[in-house]
Order: structure tokens, then C-alpha cells, then sequence
């Protein structure tokens, strides 16, 4: 600190705001803050997005008060494996607090982001009227809100830029809700409204400049006359870059999309259910894709295809068209992946259902591949092995990790034991999110991941027999994380309560559906816990858990 | 795969008959392993745990595959609708005694014991003598006046409302409403 103050005032504050603005990471402006007060002082002025991503990590208030200049913020609520049905509906992650900090403090907001969070249509509305030059609403996994909400963010907002709505339970109770955008609506640029039926012709025409586009469900196989005002409305927005939607079966339209493929980088096909062959005369037309997410009804054939037509793909995201395994089975295996990994040179992100693996195929793809970030592997029948050899998949996963040095998510799955932990927190130095399911043999697992893995930021596991040991013994690991989450382990009461005795930044919460004898402060030590949510907190306990959720101090 | 059907038929379980319950057990370590330790002889026993062995409704656990609940709403919508356009439909004879014919139903236009109930009421209304004809639970069985039942695959009549709606589609070939007083024999209630 000696000569800091000096060197500070060497130069006006506008200067170093100017060098500030170079710094992109949060971490970097994080840091920059730390060095003096004079820093401190002009980096929090000068910051206008924020990252939050835990709701409950701050006081919504305190956020406010320390960035006064925020134009964009980013928030976070539910834990991850919310989007699977394991944490209670009731759980939390209420948007009120935050909108209303927000209002009252950053009055000039033009971007806002929610995801996994309870969004009311008195947010939606408080939105709409309070923040006069509103730019982008995202809302993803959101709930609580309806297109009456909706119709108050399209009549009020009139600089939209973005509307980004995918993926939320929300209620149809307005159904001309979009007849409340302004007739002629130049600044839409993202319209992304995967959640709704909707009337796309007539909107797209007051839209062309869209460059994503994101629709809801419509069967135009049903109306030809549809179809052909649609492909001349889709054929009129030139700049179109991303194209998604809930297309049914029906080749028949597919042709209406011919003539913007060529321009496409993003095409999410997940909801539809065309065929191998449709899929793979499509996507040959989307030469310039980066980003595909498709149904596995593409099978190896059509990944096949991809991997020579798409030399830019960067994305990869296959998903299962029946996760029950009810119907016929599909032809999607390994070998699709291997091939995906053998021909698309820029691919750094790959999700994959799928029902078989083996070791000698994850072993190809992770020479293949060194550059991925993210690999999110999912068989879906737990503990399946290598179909060919019987083993588990420990030695495919470790040469993943081993191979890829950038790899910051990972998701395993299949038959593991603590051999592959122990080679995930020896070698995953850039690892920051890790989903485990039905793996490992005890504590040794958990304790090589929370013993290594040195950039660790979100840990979520259920179903592994990991107990109170590895907890305990790692317990300040905890405090460098976002959270962990812990379902169906073996862990203890006790060690819940020793560990938040200890932790004082930390709110270990305690989930426990099952609303059977005694209260959870009077239940021993030894009794076992269905599911841990532990974070680090500046913030304390909150104020809106259910009964469901115990916060231990 | 059949003689491995067999081994498991006459294995104690607390599951249900014709699941693949992976039930969770929420205490400690050992429970787990063995469940893995029984699936990877399953494995043995099936070769590769493909989907086309397992019956139709299989009882699944909670939040896996890890799919979107939103994207398996989608998932159930659409297979929904594409029930709707099926022309096939699964038809099933169904008596009722003292009638002097028989009905057929097709199960798949219902998505609830309520509905197929309602249905049934509905069409055998003038055979019947009292309000509530048909039970709706099993402990109704003392005040209705008939009962539903229905002939599984393995040829046994089963009281209706027992299994889950899906399972029960998938394993039903005839249906029979018999009188009250003789269906109480085959309630499952202690």
C-alpha cells in the first residue's frame, strides 16, 4: 500500500476508468479493486455488467450500492440439477428482490439475464415500466410468469434488441400477446419464443432484420398455404444467423428453411422430430455451422454426414428422443461421436445421450479433440460399462481429461470408480463445473476432487456413495466454490452441522421432503441426509427458505 | 433372455411386478454398491442393457436420465398428440356381467383410471341399478355395486387401479366388471 495512494492520483480517474474498460474478466476488475481504495473506488463506478452467479451469494441491495452504473446483470437462482426435478418446487430463487434492488438502484438497466429463477408478471411488469431504455430480457428455465407478463415487456419495451425465452414454464394466458409489439419493430435483432405457439408468419414480416430466431410450436404440415407464406417470410430475414424451433414430423417444410441454411451458424433442431434421412439433406446445406444441437434420431449415419459437411462446428449437443428406451432402439453410439471428433477440427463442446460406450473410443476422441471445454458424456442406463471389454469407463474419462488441458466442464456417466477421480483431480487444472452420477466406490472419490481440481467452481453429485469424511477434511475447499450440491450420498447430520459450525461463509442447507418424525434440529447427528446445497455466502441465511429447507449455522 | 425373464420373476423384490424398479435406498454407502453389483449381473445376464428387453412402463428414477423436465414435458406432449393421430389404437373386449353383450375400448384415447371409469359408466349406464356403479378405489369395492377388472398378459385377473396408468395399458387384453361382491375377493388390501 506505501506510494499507492501516490501513484493513484498520478492520473484523473477517467484515465484509469479508460484502462479499467480493457479488463474483460470480473476476476481481472476484481483484482484491479483489491489493490487500493483509490481503485476500489473508481473500478466500482466505472464497472456496468455484473455476474451474479448465486442469487443468494449477496444482498441484492449491497450489489446495487457498490456498482451504482450497472447497465447489464446476469443472476443466477436454482441449483442446476433444479432442471431434473430434484430440488423441491418450493426451493426458492424468487426474482422479486433482485428486480426491485434493481429498480430502485439502476434505473438506466438495458440488459437483463435470469436463469432457473422465479420470475412473477409483477416483475415482468415493474420491468416493463421501470427501466425506460430496456434492451434484452433473457429468461431461461425460468417460471411464474405468463404471456400477460410478456405483453406488458412487448408494449413498453420499445428499444428491444433481444427477447430470449427459451426453455420456461410459462402460462398462456394472453394469447395475442405479441400483437403488443410495435407495428414496425426495427430494433429486434433475437427473438427467441421456444416456449409458445405463436403466429411466426405474421411477426417475422415485421421483424426481417432478425438475425436469431427461436420458435414455438407450429405444425405447418397441416397447412400448405402456411408453408409458403412462411418460407418467403424466413427467405425475407437476410441476416438470419441461429434458427431454432418445434418442428414436428413432416419433412414436407423443411425446404422453407433451404434458402437461410447457407447462412446459418446455429441450428437447433432438438425438438424436432425428422428423421436421419431429412436431417442429414438439411444440415448438408449448413455449411458455416458452429453450433448444432439435434435429436439422436440423426443416428452415426447422419453424424457421419455432419462431420463432412459442417468443418466449422464448434458445438455439438445430441440429445435422446426417447430417455425411457420405451421404443425401438436407436442407432446412435460411440461410433457417431468418434466421428464427429475425427472430422470437425474446431470442436470444443460436445453434449451426448447415448446408450453404449467404450474406453477405446473416449480415448480416440480425446486425441482427437484436445482443445475441448466442455464434454458432457450421458449413458443413459447407470453403471453400464465398456459394452465390448466389461470395464468401467474410468481409463475413457482420464484420457479426456488428460488430453484436453482447457477442459472446464464435465459431466461422467457409466460404470466408475475412484480411479477416474483420482485422474480428474490430478490433471483437470482448468476444470470449473463437474456432474457426477452413480459413480465411485466411497469417500476416496470425493476427497481426490475436492482435493485437487484447483479452479473447482460448481461440484453436483447424486447417487455416489460419498460421505462426511471428504466434506470434512476439505471443508475450505468449499468456501473457493460457488456450491455443491448432494443428493441420495451417504452423508451424515452431524458432519452437516460440524461443517456449517465451522464455515461461517457458507449456508449449508439441509433438504428433507419427506416430512417424517422428528423436526431435523432434534434429529441425531447420525441421520442421514437426502439432499446438501452448501454455497458461500456474504449474504447469511436467507429469509425465504420453505419447510422443506433447513439452513444450519 | 428368456430364461433371465424367468430368474427374475420368482426373485423377491418389493418392487413392482413387471418393473425394473431402481429404487433409492437413502442411507449409506454399502446399499448402493450392491445395487450396482446386481445391475452389472443383469448386465451379464442381457448382454447389453438394451431398451428393447424392458417393458414398456418402466419405473424410473428421479431425474435421469438428466434431460430438461421441460424437454420431457415436450417429450409427453408429443407423444400425446401423436396417440391422437394413431389410427391404430389399442381395443380391448369389455363384459360386464349380467349384460347381454360386450363393448370394446380403446385404451390409448385415455390418459387416467378417472377417464376410462368415466367412460365405462357412461357405457354401460343401463345395465346398472345404482348411482355410483363402477369402484373407484379399492376400499369403494364395500359401497359400489361392480368393480373393474382386467386380464393381464400372464393370463391372471387383476383388480383395476393398482399399477401405474401406463404399465396397466401396456399389460391389459380384457376387460370384465364384475359384481361387487364377487370382486372382493380380489382386492389387494389386507
Amino acid at each position: 500500500m506505501v506510494g499507492g495512494f501516490r501513484w493513484a492520483a498520478m492520473f484523473p480517474d477517467e484515465v484509469w476508468e479508460h484502462v479499467f474498460s480493457f479488463l474483460p474478466a470480473d476476476a481481472d476488475r476484481n483484482a484491479a479493486a483489491l489493490v487500493c481504495r483509490a481503485w476500489y473506488r473508481i473500478e466500482r463506478r466505472s464497472r456496468w455488467r455484473v455476474f451474479v452467479g448465486n442469487c443468494y451469494a449477496v444482498e441484492p441491495a449491497a450489489a446495487v450500492r457498490r456498482f451504482p452504473e450497472v447497465r447489464a446483470a446476469a443472476i443466477k437462482g436454482k441449483p442446476h440439477f433444479a432442471d431434473f426435478n430434484l430440488v423441491p418446487s418450493d426451493w426458492g430463487g424468487g426474482a422479486e428482490a433482485w428486480v426491485e434492488a434493481m429498480v430502485e438502484g439502476w434505473p438506466h438497466l438495458e440488459e437483463l439475464r435470469l436463469k432457473r429463477m422465479v420470475v412473477s408478471d409483477d416483475c415482468l411488469e415493474l420491468i416493463a415500466r421501470c427501466f425506460k431504455n430496456f434492451k434484452v430480457l433473457s429468461l431461461v428455465s425460468c417460471e411464474g410468469f405468463s404471456t400477460a407478463g410478456l405483453a406488458a415487456i412487448a408494449a413498453n419495451c420499445r428499444n428491444l434488441r433481444e427477447l430470449d425465452l427459451h426453455e420456461n414454464e410459462v402460462e398462456d394466458n394472453c394469447l395475442h400477446w405479441m400483437s403488443h409489439f410495435p407495428e414496425s419493430f426495427a430494433s429486434l435483432v433475437t427473438l427467441n419464443i421456444a416456449c409458445l405457439e405463436e403466429r411466426l408468419v405474421g411477426l417475422l414480416h415485421r421483424v426481417p432484420q432478425l438475425v436469431d430466431l427461436g420458435t414455438g410450436k407450429f405444425a405447418a404440415q397441416h397447412h400448405p398455404e402456411l408453408f409458403s407464406k412462411l418460407e418467403s417470410a424466413i427467405a425475407g430475414c437476410k441476416n438470419l444467423k441461429s434458427l431454432s424451433g418445434f418442428w414436428e414430423a413432416g419433412p414436407t417444410y423443411l425446404p422453407a428453411i433451404y434458402s437461410v441454411c447457407e447462412g446459418l451458424t446455429s441450428l437447433n433442431l432438438s425438438y424436432a422430430t425428422i428423421q436421419g434421412p431429412e436431417l442429414i439433406k438439411l444440415i448438408s446445406w449448413c455449411k458455416n455451422l458452429q453450433r448444432l444441437w439435434v435429436m439422436d434420431l440423426i443416428e452415426d449415419d447422419g453424424l457421419i454426414a455432419v462431420a463432412a459437411s459442417c468443418k466449422l462446428l464448434q458445438e455439438l449437443r445430441v440429445f435422446p428422443s426417447d430417455p425411457y428406451g420405451a421404443a425401438q432402439p436407436i442407432s446412435l453410439t460411440e461410433h457417431g461421436l468418434v466421428a464427429i471428433s475425427a472430422g470437425c477440427p474446431m470442436l470444443h463442446s460436445v453434449l451426448y445421450f447415448c446408450r453404449q460406450m467404450t474406453n477405446a473410443a473416449l480415448l480416440t476422441v480425446a486425441k482427437n479433440c484436445p482443445n475441448f471445454t466442455c464434454f458432457r458424456l450421458c449413458i443413459m442406463e447407470p453403471h453400464t460399462p465398456d459394452y465390448i471389454t466389461r470395464q468401467p469407463l474410468d481409463a475413457g474419462f482420464s484420457a479426456i481429461v488428460e488430453s484436453c488441458k482447457h477442459l472446464r466442464r464435465l459431466s461422467l456417466s457409466g460404470l466408475l470408480t475412484d480411479l477416474v477421480f483420482k485422474s480428474i483431480g490430478a490433471s483437470a487444472n482448468c476444470l470449473e463445473m463437474l456432474s457426477v452420477a452413480f459413480a465411485g466406490d466411497g469417500d476416496a472419490g470425493l476427497h481426490y476432487i475436492l482435493s485437487g481440481c484447483k479452479n473447482l467452481r460448481k461440484l453436483e453429485i447424486r447417487d455416489c456413495p460419498f460421505g462426511d469424511k471428504p466434506l470434512l477434511d476439505n471443508a475450505a475447499k468449499l468456501e473457493t466454490m460457488r456450491s455443491l450440491w448432494m443428493s441420495s450420498c451417504s452423508v451424515t447430520l452431524g458432519a452437516c452441522r460440524q461443517l456449517a459450525r465451522k464455515m461461517p461463509l457458507l449456508n449449508v442447507e439441509v433438504i428433507n421432503e419427506r416430512k417424517r418424525g422428528l423436526p431435523l434440529e432434534l434429529q441425531p447427528d447420525n441421520c442421514p441426509v437426502e439432499k446438501l446445497y452448501i454455497y458461500r455466502t456474504v449474504a447469511g441465511p436467507r429469509s425465504d427458505t420453505p419447510s422443506c429447507v433447513w439452513i444450519l449455522r | 433372455m428368456e430364461d433371465h425373464d424367468n430368474l427374475k420373476a420368482t426373485e423377491l423384490t418389493l418392487g413392482l411386478p413387471g418393473t425394473d424398479a431402481i429404487e433409492k435406498p437413502t442411507t449409506a454407502a454399502p446399499n448402493v454398491n450392491k445395487r450396482s453389483k446386481e445391475e452389472e449381473e443383469e448386465e451379464e445376464c442381457c448382454g447389453f442393457t438394451g431398451s428393447s428387453g424392458r417393458p414398456a412402463a418402466k419405473a424410473q428414477v428421479v431425474g435421469w436420465p438428466p434431460v430438461r423436465s421441460y424437454r420431457m414435458n415436450s417429450f409427453r406432449e408429443r407423444k400425446m398428440e401423436k396417440k391422437e393421430e394413431d389410427t391404430t389404437g389399442i381395443y380391448v373386449k369389455v363384459s360386464m356381467d349380467g349384460a347381454p353383450y360386450l363393448r370394446k375400448v380403446d385404451l390409448g384415447v385415455y390418459n387416467s383410471y378417472e377417464d376410462l371409469t368415466d367412460a365405462l359408466e357412461a357405457m354401460f349406464k343401463g345395465f346398472s341399478l345404482g348411482k355410483r356403479i363402477i369402484q373407484r378405489q379399492a376400499h369403494d369395492l364395500h359401497e359400489s355395486e361392480h368393480a373393474i377388472t382386467y386380464e393381464d398378459k400372464d393370463g391372471d385377473w387383476m383388480l383395476v387401479g393398482d399399477v401405474p396408468w401406463e404399465m396397466f395399458v401396456s399389460s391389459c387384453k380384457r376387460l370384465r366388471i364384475m359384481k361387487g361382491c364377487e370382486a372382493r375377493g380380489l382386492t389387494s388390501s389386507p
